[in-house]
C-alpha cells in the first residue's frame, strides 16, 4: 500500500531522512521505534506534505500515485490521514464545522456526494462514542481547551470521521495516562484494522505496542530503517534498549 | 458651515493614515443623525459592498449618534468596497446607556478601508463595546482610530475597544490609533490592538485533514473577523455581513 524507496529529506539545509527504504502492506500495523533524533516525526510530516520539509531524492509510492507530488490536502483525499503528535489548535473554528467541511472537500475531490448536517451529526456522534469524547467536546472549538488526552482521543474522532485507508500516528501515545491509552489504542484497532488499511505507528513505547498489536516494528536511526522484524522486536527494545538491538548485524 | 470646503490632510489625526486625494469633490458636511430616545435600542447593520461590480471612488459615511439614557445603539459594519471606504462615527452617552460596535474591512489592491470613531461618555454608568476586525491583502490598507472620551462627572464609565489586523500578503497594511482621554478617575477603560499573519501551522493542519489552501483561509478568516459579530444577535444579519466580507476574499485573493 505504501512503499518508500531511498528517501532522502531535509530541513533548512541539513539532511533528517538519509536513504529510508520502507514497505507497508494493506492490513499491516507497521511500528516504528527509534531514538529521539532519529527522524521519526520528520517522516510523517514529509509524508504529509508539511511546507519547509524539502524532500532532495527517493520515490514514495502510496496505492500506485506518487505520493509526492501531490498536494497536502490531496494527500488526504487520497486516503492519508497524518495523526500530530501535537495537534493544533484553531480558535473560532468548531470541531464540528472543521470535520464536515474537511470530509466533504475529501468527499468531493474523491467525486462522491457531501454529506448532509444531519448524516455528518449522526457519523460524529458514533465516532466520537468508540472514544469516549463527548459530543459536546466536538462543538467546541478545535483542541482549544483540550487537555493533551482529549487532544489525542478528538485526532483518533477525527480519524473514525474522514476514514483513511492509511493512518501515519506520530507518537499518539504521548501524552496520554493508562486507561486514555486503553482507549486510544482500542480506537486504532477499531477504525484502522481491516484487510484494505494499513497503519505506520510511530512510537517510543512498548505500551501502546501492548494494545494495538502490530504485525512489523522497523527501527528507525540517523534517517533511515535500520532493522525490521515482527512484534517481538519491539518487546526486545523494550528489555535491551536501542544500542543492543542495532549493534546486532541486520 | 464650511466643513465641507476645507479638505483635510494626512496632519489631521483623524484622517492621518487615510487616501486624502479621494476626497476631492466630496461632501464632508453630510452627517446622519441618529438618536435613540431613552430606554429605547436601535440596531443598525451598514455594508460597504460593490455596486453594480464597481469597487472604486470614495464612499463616506458620517453617523453622529446621540444615545438617550439607558438606551443603547447596536452598529454593526462591513466595508468591502470602495477606494477609500470610510465610516465614522461620533457617538455621545447619556446615562446608562450603551453603544456597541462590530466592524470589519477587508480590501486589497490600494485600497484604504477605516472605522474612525468617537465615543462621549458625557454622563454616568454608560457603557461602551468596540470591537474592530481588519483583513488586507495587496497593497490594501485598514484603519480603525477609535477615540474615546470620559468626561470628569462620567465616574462607573466601562468602556472597550479590541481591534486585530490579519495580513495575508506582505505590502498589506493595517494601522490601530487607539485614544482614551479620561478625566473622570472612577472607570474601566480597556483597549488593545494586535496584528498579524494567518496560522501557518493551523493551515498545514487544516490540509493534512483534507482542506485546500482556499477553504483553510476561508475557515481561518471567517472565524478572525467572526469576533466583530459576536454580540450581533441576529442570525441572518450575521451570515449575510460573513458573507459580503468573505465574499471579497474569494474574489479578489
Amino acid at each position: 500500500m505504501l512503499k518508500i524507496e531511498n528517501l532522502t529529506a531535509e530541513i533548512d539545509g541539513k539532511t533528517i531522512l538519509n536513504g529510508l527504504s520502507l514497505k507497508v502492506a494493506a492490513g499491516e500495523v507497521h511500528a516504528i521505534m527509534g531514538p529521539n533524533g532519529a527522524g521519526k516525526s520528520t517522516l510523517s510530516y514529509v509524508l504529509g506534505g508539511r511546507p519547509g520539509y524539502e524532500v532532495t531524492g527517493g520515490s514514495v509510492t502510496f496505492r500506485g500515485q506518487d505520493l509526492l507530488g501531490l498536494e497536502p490536502h490531496e494527500r488526504a483525499a487520497a486516503g492519508l490521514f497524518l495523526g500530530f503528535q501535537y495537534p493544533v489548535e484553531i480558535p473560532g473554528v468548531s470541531n464540528v464545522q472543521f470535520l464536515r467541511e474537511a470530509l466533504n472537500a475529501q468527499r468531493k475531490a474523491r467525486g462522491e456526494e457531501a454529506l448532509s448536517g444531519g448524516e455528518f451529526l449522526r457519523l460524529a456522534k458514533d465516532k466520537a462514542g468508540l472514544l469516549g469524547l463527548d459530543m459536546d467536546m466536538l462543538k467546541r472549538n478545535v483542541n482549544v481547551g483540550f487537555s493533551g488526552g482529549e487532544k489525542k482521543r478528538a485526532e483518533m474522532v477525527q480519524m473514525g470521521i474522514l476514514d483513511p485507508a492509511f493512518a501515519v500516528l506520530d507518537e499518539t501515545d504521548s501524552g496520554l495516562d493508562i486507561d486514555a491509552l486503553r482507549v486510544v489504542g482500542e480506537g486504532i484497532n477499531a477504525i484502522m484494522r481491516a484487510p484494505d488499511k494499513a497503519v505506520l505507528l510511530i512510537t517510543h513505547y512498548q505500551r501502546l505496542l501492548d494494545v494495538v498489536k502490530p504485525d512489523r516494528v522497523s527501527i528507525l536511526s540517523k534517517g533511515r530503517i535500520v532493522k525490521t522484524g515482527g512484534p517481538e522486536l519491539a518487546l526486545r527494545l523494550e528489555n535491551e534498549g536501542y544500542d543492543a538491538v542495532m549493534a546486532e548485524p541486520a | 458651515m464650511s466643513e465641507a470646503a476645507i479638505l483635510p490632510t494626512r496632519r489631521d489625526e483623524a484622517w492621518r493614515y487615510s487616501d486624502t486625494d479621494a476626497l476631492a469633490g466630496v461632501d464632508l458636511g453630510n452627517w446622519r443623525a441618529v438618536d435613540v430616545a431613552p430606554g429605547e435600542t436601535v440596531r443598525e447593520t451598514l455594508v460597504i459592498e460593490d455596486e453594480n461590480g464597481n469597487a472604486d471612488g470614495t464612499r463616506l459615511t458620517r453617523l453622529r449618534v446621540s444615545i438617550g439614557k439607558g438606551a443603547r445603539y447596536e452598529l454593526f459594519g462591513v466595508i468591502a468596497s470602495a477606494h477609500l471606504g470610510r465610516v465614522e462615527v461620533e457617538v455621545t452617552l447619556a446615562e446608562g446607556a450603551h453603544f456597541e460596535m462590530g466592524g470589519i474591512t477587508v480590501g486589497g489592491r490600494d485600497t484604504v478601508r477605516e472605522f474612525v470613531t468617537r465615543v462621549v461618555h458625557a454622563q454616568p454608568h454608560a457603557t461602551s463595546n468596540q470591537v474592530v476586525r481588519s483583513v488586507h491583502w495587496g497593497q490594501g490598507t485598514g484603519n480603525f482610530l477609535g477615540n474615546i472620551e470620559v468626561v470628569r462627572h462620567a465616574q462607573k464609565t466601562d468602556a472597550a475597544q479590541s481591534f486585530k489586523g490579519l495580513l495575508l500578503e506582505k505590502g498589506a497594511s493595517v494601522n490601530a490609533v487607539p485614544q482614551l482621554e479620561i478625566f473622570a478617575d472612577d472607570v474601566k477603560c480597556a483597549h488593545g490592538a494586535s496584528v498579524g499573519q494567518m496560522d501557518e501551522n493551523a493551515r498545514f493542519y487544516m490540509a493534512a485533514r483534507g482542506l485546500s489552501p482556499e477553504l483553510s483561509r476561508r475557515l481561518l478568516v471567517q472565524a478572525f473577523i467572526g469576533d466583530a459579530l459576536v454580540a450581533l444577535d441576529d442570525e441572518g444579519e450575521h451570515e449575510r455581513l460573513l458573507q459580503v466580507a468573505l465574499d471579497k476574499l474569494d474574489k479578489h485573493l
